[in-house]
């Protein structure tokens, strides 16, 4: 086993911002991206709110540099993806080992949609070109060929833990000295397929969403991609560059309690977290933020808390929520939040947990509401839950 | 540190739960697609779950859990699930509601088990475990990638793992492949058969009581400049790990029937492969992504019997090592490496 893994380069598209600076502008204003649906065509256009990138296909593919066929999710991918190796200074011309491993869980499902439109009708119709990339790690392929990364790919798909397991798959690679740089994260465009598939669930907010609040009603759906570049001590020393952060932890756990509903007492998530902990070598006490996954939904929102309850009792971290702000960006959520993660322990910030009013009766704790700015934020972990029981945490640390 | 194949669990297109017959017995397909045979479900989950699950999950769990009852392990520390497609059949029968419906009175239950993970899930499920669980679905270097995933989680003191990949055939999955001009057209005898099929394995560190090979090594290679350096990347695995052709008794590899498709197996038969017994395993599993799944377990099963079956005339048995080829589309190669325990 090698050393620490360090966190280089940032790469994030949400529907707070088509980059790092406005993203960390809108959170900093608390500016939250949910409202009413503009791109996605979907007969819920009136009545379900989601984040959605501020972008068309053509914007999307003129400022990646892809053509805007291709489906929405690689053009997110490939744009956050981008950012964060300009930011890390990464050179594809060098001979270190670089691999990518994304994250994502519709994979060409916007265009498969409408191949299926025709399709569906008469097996002889559609246009074979719309569903090429169908297969989640065609996503990742195009994009791997795109940024000229070539050295080892992966797709991860878990659900909503999907791109905080493929942070963890990149950490374990360069650990073992298998690569120097690992392109980590996900990405996930708003379909109508998830988009239905989660109303049939009547788990979505006709409204805007409201993680841990007493009150709230469900989740709001999001979109976006993020990716952080995971550095060994020679690959940074390559770069020339002071990390942002480091790896510090990591764990995955199985709720093994229903296909898409956490177990109330949130065994999973208690595993996941204590897990982390015990991998980082800390003690609850050590973390001075929890990002949490925090949907908002009734299940989640009383799972999560009653596993923090257990674990952290009586003396709870800052804590809240961010998917007040992007809505549930699924595949793309765990690499979305890593990345706010590692800009609280940059910048000493803890975001609020918008638009909570009530805060939930069954815990002694609150979600921090209001910005706390100067804050000495060295350990933060960040949760991923999702269908199937899959459980993660992760923990970042200051260097 | 040695990756032990402890046990296994297979479901193909072959008998491949009832070794005798599947030594016996070789079927073949008058289709373009290899469809597997389905077993009792009833022996292996309860069976008002049964009508719940769609055929990868069922074929999925009855290949894990006859694994995991052949080496009498009942939760692993981890479980790895690899499949391209993900759960087609649930993703279509919810996409054409969706569609035909105009997204009006959906009902949830294709979505839920439409997830990519869900295989892996259910299994956990099954047995109530708490234990790591990832789903890697990149291809045909899903399972692969899975199996160095594997090695790593052995490496870092876990054990044993339950890794395994999946891929089903639905008529949706067929239809618009076939389309793509990649399967062989009804009465010739030329393309290649789509394929399909869950296997599992339980891997670790210690050989436990009866072990059935060793994973030496896997590699994977994106997208190859010519033949030459995929000889060599093969010749430089096999380097890698102390070994050189003139000692794999066997080589399984990646022909599918289809000729152009084929060019590249067909070099390596020319070249590097001469001197070595070869044998095409998709004309067993059919073609997939994840078809290097069903080359593991057939790998394994002979290193373990040491015999024949009755199908495959003319190979020297005993046999100490074998070498997996993979390729799709010629872009997409893989290198397996198993050696008798």
């Amino acid at each position: 086993m090698s050393g620490p893994v360090f966190i280089a380069g940032l790469g994030i598209i949400t529907c707070i911002g088509n980059n790092l600076s406005t993203n960390l502008q809108s959170l900093d204003e608390g500016k939250s991206g949910i409202g009413k649906m503009q791109w996605l065509q979907s007969i819920h256009q009136g009545d379900l709110p989601v984040g959605e990138v501020k972008c068309s296909n053509a914007e999307l593919a003129a400022a990646a540099g892809l053509s805007p066929k291709l489906p929405r999710t690689a053009l997110l991918s490939a744009l956050a993806a981008q950012e964060a190796l300009l930011d890390a200074g990464w050179d594809k011309t060098s001979v270190l080992r670089t691999g990518f491993i994304s994250a994502n869980t519709v994979g060409g499902m916007d265009k498969t949609e409408k191949f299926f439109e025709l399709f569906s009708k008469d097996p002889a119709a559609g246009k074979l070109a719309d569903v090429v990339y169908h297969e989640c790690g065609a996503v990742t392929g195009l994009v791997a060929a795109h940024l000229g990364i070539r050295h080892f790919m992966s797709t991860v798909s878990t659900a909503c833990s999907s791109s905080a397991n493929a942070i963890f798959t990149g950490d374990r690679m360069i650990r073992a000295g298998l690569l120097d740089f690992a392109l980590v994260g996900g990405a996930d465009a708003l379909t109508r397929f998830t988009l239905n598939g989660f109303n049939t669930l009547m788990i979505l907010d006709k409204e805007l969403c409201r993680p841990f609040d007493e009150n709230r009603q469900g989740l709001n759906l999001g979109e976006g991609g993020a990716y952080l570049l995971l550095a060994s001590e020679k690959g940074l020393k390559q770069l020339n560059k002071k990390p942002y952060a480091c790896v510090s932890g990591y764990a995955n756990a199985n709720d093994a309690f229903h296909q898409t509903a956490s177990s109330p007492e949130g065994t999973g998530s208690f595993l996941a977290m204590k897990g982390a902990l015990d991998k980082a070598g800390k003690q609850p006490s050590d973390m001075d933020y929890i990002n949490l996954h925090g949907t908002g939904t009734l299940n989640n929102d009383i799972a999560e808390g009653t596993a923090i309850s257990r674990l952290f009792g009586p003396a709870y971290p800052k804590m809240s929520s961010t998917k007040a702000y992007t809505g549930h960006t699924l595949g793309a959520s765990g690499a979305v939040e890593a990345v706010y993660s590692v800009l609280a322990i940059q910048h000493g910030l803890i975001f609020p947990n918008l638009r909570l009013l009530t805060p939930m009766k069954e815990f002694p704790f609150r979600p921090v509401t209001i910005h706390l700015r100067n804050q000495r934020v060295q350990h933060v972990m960040s949760n991923s839950f999702g269908f199937g029981g899959n459980c993660t945490s992760l923990i970042f640390s200051a260097t | 540190m040695k990756i032990y194949i402890r046990s296994t669990g297979n479901i193909s297109p072959q008998n491949s739960l009832n070794k005798d017959l599947f030594f016996s017995t070789r079927l073949k397909t008058l289709n373009n697609y290899f469809k597997c045979p389905e077993p009792d479900y009833a022996s292996f989950v309860d069976s008002k779950m049964i009508r719940r699950m769609s055929r990868i999950v069922k074929m999925g769990i009855a290949a894990a859990m006859t694994c995991l009852r052949d080496a009498g392990i009942e939760n692993p520390s981890a479980i790895l699930t690899a499949t391209a497609y993900g759960c087609l059949e649930d993703s279509s029968a919810f996409l054409r509601r969706m569609i035909e419906f105009e997204e009006k009175m959906l009902s949830p239950t294709a979505f839920i088990q439409s997830t990519h993970n869900t295989v892996g899930a259910q299994i956990a499920l099954l047995l109530k475990s708490h234990s790591y669980n990832n789903t890697i679905v990149h291809s045909s270097f899903s399972f692969e990638n899975a199996l160095t995933e594997t090695g790593l989680l052995l490496q870092e003191g876990l054990g044993p793992v339950l890794v395994g990949a999946v891929d089903e055939i639905t008529d949706d999955r067929h239809s618009i492949l076939s389309r793509f001009g990649l399967y062989r057209k009804s009465g010739k005898s030329e393309g290649n058969i789509a394929g399909e099929g869950a296997s599992f394995f339980l891997m670790d560190s210690e050989p436990g009581n009866n072990p059935q090979a060793i994973l030496k090594d896997v590699q994977t290679m994106y997208n190859p400049e010519n033949a030459a350096v995929v000889q060599q990347s093969i010749l430089d695995f096999l380097q890698f790990n102390g070994f050189n052709m003139d000692q794999m008794d066997l080589i399984l590899t990646a022909h599918t029937g289809n000729q152009k498709l084929d060019e590249a197996d067909d070099q390596l038969l020319k070249t590097i492969f001469q001197h070595n017994p070869c044998y095409p395993y998709k004309s067993l599993c059919g073609d997939y992504p994840t078809a290097t799944g069903f080359a593991l377990w057939f790998a394994a099963l002979l290193l373990k019997v040491q015999k024949p079956p009755s199908w495959m005339e003319g190979y020297k048995f005993p046999m100490k090592n074998i070498l997996i080829h993979n390729h799709t589309g010629n872009d997409h190669h893989s290198f397996l490496l198993i050696s008798a325990c």
